[in-house]
């Protein structure tokens, strides 16, 4: 390996968090070896893991790098209660998650409209697991206060940013939609039993 | 129908500490999550939804579920037996173009829908980010002592201060011992001296091991004594030891 890579092996190794790209950029600059730079050191690295056969790799995570076991290795290390899977969110957290990552920065109510239900209990429950942070305060009654995700948020969904979700248009549900507007449904006699179908 | 297939199997961890009271059953996060499931076990075409079928079994449902107590599911199934009445009203002469009940409905599920969609992508990565670890290192945080009211009690109190004592009982303070030149016992010895020897050395003055004080008394005694005529001092090379000598013309008064 290059001394750029073995320098940057170090400092990951030494951060319990993703190192962010900046902080390794300016060790790059420090360490001044002219034969790699920054993005090719991470290359050889992640290839010397990958292709020498390392029981951890090389991620890239949240805006910077992370060294992390393989996920084959995760049973044998949770047996010998060396580390432990965090809990799962629920389903009602990953929705609320879900809707501040493409909406953000969005108040409760918006939240609350589109799921349908009250959002207080979650909202306060993500903002304690620092998934998500109060961005900013609306427009409108009572300046609502507006949420937006953390790069925790994206750690723990293991996204380098959020351009990696898949974009609106990409979701399948989005795509079906043209098909018919619905408001403009040819009228029937409609007695709520299966109506006809306006094609 | 089986309930629990529709829906994502990940549903485990409560969602935290609420200070509202929150209802979230094990296979539905709310009503816009049983509405889908209700529609896709039909398999209805969303953008056609048969109103009255829909609408008696999300009552059905929500009261085998226990559920006709949440405030949230009861406005949906309101808002459905509403969209069912309208769905009943004739509409008018003469209009080509029918405003669907449902069509609002229709929207805010296809919404709840990509919300889902979402939520399958974030329960895949997380799921494998959580079979990852990273190094488990953390920085030792430093305890800053906040002020605060003392929690502590009496016998602990005194434990303390009994070590504390015990620690500081000897404390090494140098003695400084005020003791005065004796000038006039030191002139008085080297008269003495000189009464019976005409010459004399600076060592046979001073006694051995004699204390600083001792020195300098003797010293001062000897100048005071060279100043009042009774001897003199004579020192025949640099850093030799100086001679005194009783001098003749006191002797003689």
């Amino acid at each position: 390996m290059t001394p750029l890579a073995k320098l940057l092996e170090a400092a990951l190794f030494a951060s319990a968090v993703p190192v962010p790209v900046d902080a390794l950029r300016a060790m790059a600059k420090h360490a001044d070896d002219g034969e790699s730079t920054l993005d090719s050191a991470l290359a050889e690295l992640r290839d010397h893991y990958d292709t020498d056969g390392h029981g951890v790799e090389l991620i890239e995570v949240a805006g910077g790098w992370q060294i992390l076991t393989r996920p084959e290795y995760t049973e044998a290390i949770e047996r010998a209660q060396l580390a432990a899977r965090p809990q799962r969110l629920s389903a009602a957290a990953l929705e609320t998650l879900a809707i501040i990552a493409y909406r953000q920065p969005i108040g409760r109510a918006e939240i609350e409209e589109i799921r349908g239900v009250g959002a207080g209990a979650i909202l306060k429950s993500l903002h304690e697991r620092a998934l998500i942070d109060i961005v900013g305060r609306g427009e409108g009654l009572g300046r609502p206060l507006l949420y937006g995700t953390t790069p925790a948020f994206l750690e723990q969904f293991a996204l380098r940013h959020l351009e990696e979700l898949p974009r609106a248009d990409e979701l399948a549900i989005a795509l079906r939609a043209p098909r018919q507007t619905p408001t403009s449904v040819a009228a029937t006699k409609d007695n709520g039993e299966a109506p006809p179908r306006a094609d | 129908m089986d309930d629990v297939a529709l829906v994502s199997p990940t549903r485990a961890t409560d969602p935290g500490p609420s200070e509202v009271f929150l209802v979230e059953l094990a296979e539905f996060s709310g009503p816009l999550d049983l509405l889908l499931s209700l529609i896709r076990d039909e398999q209805i075409d969303i953008y056609d939804i048969p109103i009255a079928r829909i609408a008696e079994q999300f009552l059905a449902r929500i009261s085998t579920l226990k559920l006709d107590e949440a405030a949230d599911y009861l406005e949906m199934a309101a808002r459905l037996v509403r969209i069912k009445a309208q769905m009943l009203l004739p509409k008018r002469e003469g209009d080509d173009v029918w405003d669907d009940p449902r069509a609002e409905l229709v929207r805010r599920l296809l919404e709840y829908q990509q919300v889902r969609e979402v939520v399958d992508v974030l329960e895949r990565r997380s799921e494998d980010r959580r079979g990852r670890f990273a190094r488990a290192y953390t920085q030792q945080q430093i305890q800053i002592p906040v002020a605060g009211p003392l929690t502590i009690s009496l016998p602990e109190l005194l434990s303390a201060v009994d070590r504390v004592l015990r620690l500081a009982r000897k404390p090494h303070i140098h003695d400084v011992v005020p003791r005065a030149l004796d000038v006039d016992g030191a002139i008085g010895i080297v008269r003495a001296l000189l009464s019976i020897r005409a010459h004399a050395h600076w060592r046979d003055v001073v006694p051995k091991k004699a204390e600083p004080w001792e020195v300098l008394s003797l010293l001062l005694a000897l100048l005071e004594l060279a100043k009042l005529g009774e001897l003199r001092l004579a020192q025949p090379r640099p850093f030799a030891a100086f001679e005194i000598t009783r001098d003749p013309s006191s002797e003689a008064a």
